[in-house]
């Protein structure tokens, strides 16, 4: 196989950033945007396994239909900081922070990010959230619900809602300050070559995550904060008894909380268009309209948010319309599905964990999405509202779609983040785990659901337990299969087998620096005279990846 | 060091004329060069010019974040008032409008001060960036000092929202109703006012401590023709602070003025 040519230098291949400095304090106070990705890695996996224990403790709790193993009261606790836990501080920055951190400036041959140092106050900021958070659980929890609707969580809970709401504010503002760094950095950093139709699809999605992510977070935070001075001075802007309207609160907090989904799926259907390309080595099928529906996405994704309202004393006309436009989200979602099928077809195709991963993600991001389209129905949602349906439905987005795509993408690059291969064998069995395990956990609850299971008590009726019982089982294979990729990656960091440059044979610019990459990424400023996914027969690759000066004196 | 660099500009050019044809072609080279040693470029940049591009964006950027911010007190705003108009028009009659209106005017002057500081550093003359610098800030701190007693008067008359103040809550007995409105709902009114006025006022502060920071580095001369972008965002955000009152002024002083003067 002909090789990519690269940006690299032999001789001085040997420092990376990694080993660039040595102690804490290079890592505290690192600007370079690849350590800044490690460090959310690293804070992300904490929270992470922090929610998945409360899903554990919902979960057993399910088993039998007594509210047997927790009291109702923790049991609302428990669900609660589960979904704030898991929302706010691993989906919300998980492919961002981490991925996008560290791929951004790579991909399109950038030294870092446009401002290095805000960069770094994002991730500080988040940990500060992150803490806070952390110390209203401890302290005592909270048991308003992730959605934190008044007048419950402004008058009447007896929980910590001031604290943790202070805490999930703070954090919004490093996603603010993340898509602000994307923004400016895919505007004017990009190297000499790379236009906008050459950037890879991974790009598209960060720059339509970022547009939702500074134009609908400070959205929530100026409503959070408005719902904390309820709390704390009885100042009613919501609250009924002053003449307030509990239902513009919902409207303010959907008017982010339901772009926010798309926040956590974006970056995942970027990952998962280089994937598929990539391991269909074909170029993808309808680069711009891929790369379009993105945009498409972000847009059509502000003008939903009123289907968490149809049973929420909305008007029925606002009903139709927020109906109707959560159909016509679903287009440019299809339209990413069908390309991806469409550029398997006559492929190429390795399965490789990563295209596992990706694979997966395309059936259960399209049974996720199908079943949104029940949701987005105004008659079937009076039925299925605030049923397990729901819960189903986006776990099928937000685990069946980021966190597989997440996963993917993890495999995908860790070649690249830590200069080690991952064992391909557990790898692709634990792909092959996660995905049994979700399904298990999370198909049953759709008949649950559809049957009449509330969702948000710790009793049911005796009816759904069989459902139940399934889930339960379901959900500790998927935890099996999230502690293998956990072990044998850390293991991998130090006797996994050494990676080159350029393991997977792409075109990709992230691909054509050493792994891991130096501090400054290119040792020369690379110049793109290919298009994206370009997998070109080897002799007009010839002309691929000359230095700028080479190309000067030509 | 800014006439050093200026300097080194007027002779660099000189000297290769001398040495003839040949190296005309260089010359592009070191012109890129030059603007890409300067000691303000940050490592990650190829140069000035798109270091400069970034900074701005990135306002921008930020600023968009902002009109969401204040988008949903705006919001909230608009619907109270189509909900109790006749509240909002007397609880709007009793803010001081000669304080409100002034204040106006000292803003949007701040505005021109800040848009010659601007313009000083684009042509590098020190002094007058100083002078214009230094006179933002006053006029900063002559409306916050200004909306302080407006502050102050709300709360000698108990309009001070729920328990902001716990020892003093909310009375609106000074307030003249029309004909209509319930007393209970001019609370509402007052605490839209105040975390408006409020959230305003701490971007005022906040603009009035960068506007500092960025007078001191002007004094050491840091800014001139060739780099100046952050005397540059620094007054986008200041422009902006002062757009947002002028949305806030009307919105808030003039509105149903005519139903209690007779208009």
């Amino acid at each position: 196989m002909k090789a990519f040519e690269t940006f690299e230098t032999p001789t001085a291949a040997r420092v990376n950033y990694i080993n660039a400095e040595y102690g804490l304090k290079s890592w505290l106070l690192t600007k370079d945007h690849k350590r800044i990705a490690l460090l959310y890695l690293g804070s992300i996996s904490a929270f992470f396994f922090i929610g998945g224990l409360y899903a554990m403790f919902i979960r057993l709790e399910l088993l039998t239909p007594q509210g047997d193993l927790l009291s109702s009261t923790t049991y609302n606790k428990v669900f609660t900081q589960h979904g704030i836990i898991m929302i706010f501080f691993f989906l919300i920055p998980s492919i961002p922070a981490t991925l996008g951190n560290f791929l951004v400036p790579l991909m399109i041959g950038a030294k870092d990010l446009a401002f290095p140092r805000i960069n770094l106050l994002s991730w500080y900021i988040y940990l500060l959230g992150g803490i806070i958070t952390i110390w209203a659980l401890l302290a005592g929890g909270i048991d308003t619900g992730w959605t934190f609707y008044v007048p419950y969580s402004s008058t009447f809970s007896n929980s910590y809602v001031v604290a943790t709401g202070l805490g999930v504010f703070i954090s919004g503002f490093s996603s603010i300050l993340t898509g602000l760094n994307f923004i400016v950095t895919i505007h004017t950093m990009r190297a000499p070559g790379m236009t906008w139709f050459r950037l890879p699809l991974f790009i598209w999605a960060h720059y339509a995550t970022s547009l939702i992510m500074i134009l609908g977070t400070p959205v929530i935070a100026i409503t959070i904060l408005l719902m904390a001075f309820e709390r704390l001075a009885h100042v009613g802007i919501f609250d009924p008894a002053t003449g307030g309207d509990p239902v513009l609160f919902q409207h303010l907090f959907w008017f982010y909380s339901h772009p926010a989904v798309y926040i956590m799926v974006l970056p995942g259907m970027g990952v998962v268009s280089e994937l598929i390309a990539n391991f269909s080595r074909k170029n993808i099928f309808g680069y711009k309209f891929v790369a379009f529906s993105s945009l498409a996405i972000a847009v059509f994704g502000f003008l939903v948010w009123g289907h968490h309202l149809f049973v929420a004393s909305q008007s029925v006309y606002a009903g139709m319309i927020f109906s109707f436009l959560s159909f016509a989200v679903a287009i440019p979602s299809a339209i990413k599905v069908f390309n991806w099928t469409a550029t398997l077809y006559k492929a190429s195709i390795s399965y490789d964990t990563p295209m596992l991963y990706a694979l997966g993600f395309i059936g259960l991001f399209t049974i996720g999405g199908m079943t949104g389209l029940f949701l987005a129905a105004l008659a079937v949602d009076v039925h299925l509202s605030d049923t397990y349906f729901v819960v189903a439905h986006f776990h099928y987005i937000m685990v069946g779609g980021t966190l597989l795509a997440y996963l993917g993408g993890l495999h995908y690059w860790w070649p690249k983040i830590t200069g080690r291969m991952y064992p391909e064998g557990w790898g692709r069995f634990s792909a092959l785990v996660v995905f049994v395990g979700f399904n298990l956990t999370f198909l049953p609850q759709f008949i649950a659901g559809y049957l009449g299971m509330p969702r948000r008590y710790h009793a049911y009726p005796p009816e759904f337990q069989v459902f139940n019982v399934l889930s339960t089982a379901g959900a500790s294979i998927l935890g099996v299969g999230l502690v293998i990729p956990f072990i044998y990656l850390l293991w991998s960091m130090r006797y996994g087998k050494r990676a080159e440059p350029n393991p997977w044979h792409l075109p990709g610019l992230e691909w054509r620096t050493a792994s891991p990459p130096p501090t400054e990424n290119f040792l020369a400023t690379p110049v793109v005279t290919w298009e994206a996914y370009e997998f070109a027969p080897p002799e007009e690759l010839e002309v691929i990846g000359k230095f700028r000066e080479e190309i000067e004196q030509a | 060091m800014l006439g050093r660099r200026a300097a080194g500009t007027g002779i660099l050019p000189n000297r290769l004329s001398e040495l003839g044809e040949t190296v005309n072609l260089a010359q592009s080279h070191i012109a890129t060069d030059h603007t890409a040693s300067h000691p303000a470029l940050q490592h990650h940049f190829e140069n000035l010019e798109q270091q400069r591009e970034a900074g701005a964006l990135g306002m921008w950027v930020f600023l968009a974040t902002e009109i969401m911010f204040f988008g949903g007190m705006f919001l909230a705003y608009t619907l109270y008032r189509t909900q109790y108009p006749l509240e909002f028009a007397s609880a709007s009659n009793h803010l001081s409008l000669p304080l409100g209106a002034v204040n106006t005017a000292v803003l949007i002057f701040s505005s021109f001060t800040m848009a010659l500081a601007v313009y000083s550093a684009q042509t590098g003359k020190r002094r007058a960036q100083i002078v214009y610098l230094g006179l933002t800030i006053l006029l900063g701190l002559t409306f916050l000092g200004i909306k302080a007693i407006e502050y102050y008067d709300k709360y000698k008359d108990q309009l001070i929202p729920g328990r902001l103040i716990p020892s003093r809550p909310f009375d609106p007995h000074g307030v003249h109703l029309l004909p209509g409105a319930n007393p209970r709902h001019v609370e509402m009114f007052y605490w839209i006012y105040f975390a408006m006025t409020g959230m305003h006022a701490i971007h005022m502060i906040i603009g009035v401590v960068v506007l500092s920071v960025i007078m001191f580095f002007a004094a050491r001369g840091r800014y001139g023709p060739e780099y100046h972008n952050p005397v540059e965002i620094s007054g986008l955000y200041w422009h902006f602070v002062d757009i947002i009152w002028i949305f806030l002024f009307p919105l808030l002083y003039l509105l149903g003025r005519h139903l209690e003067h007779g208009g």
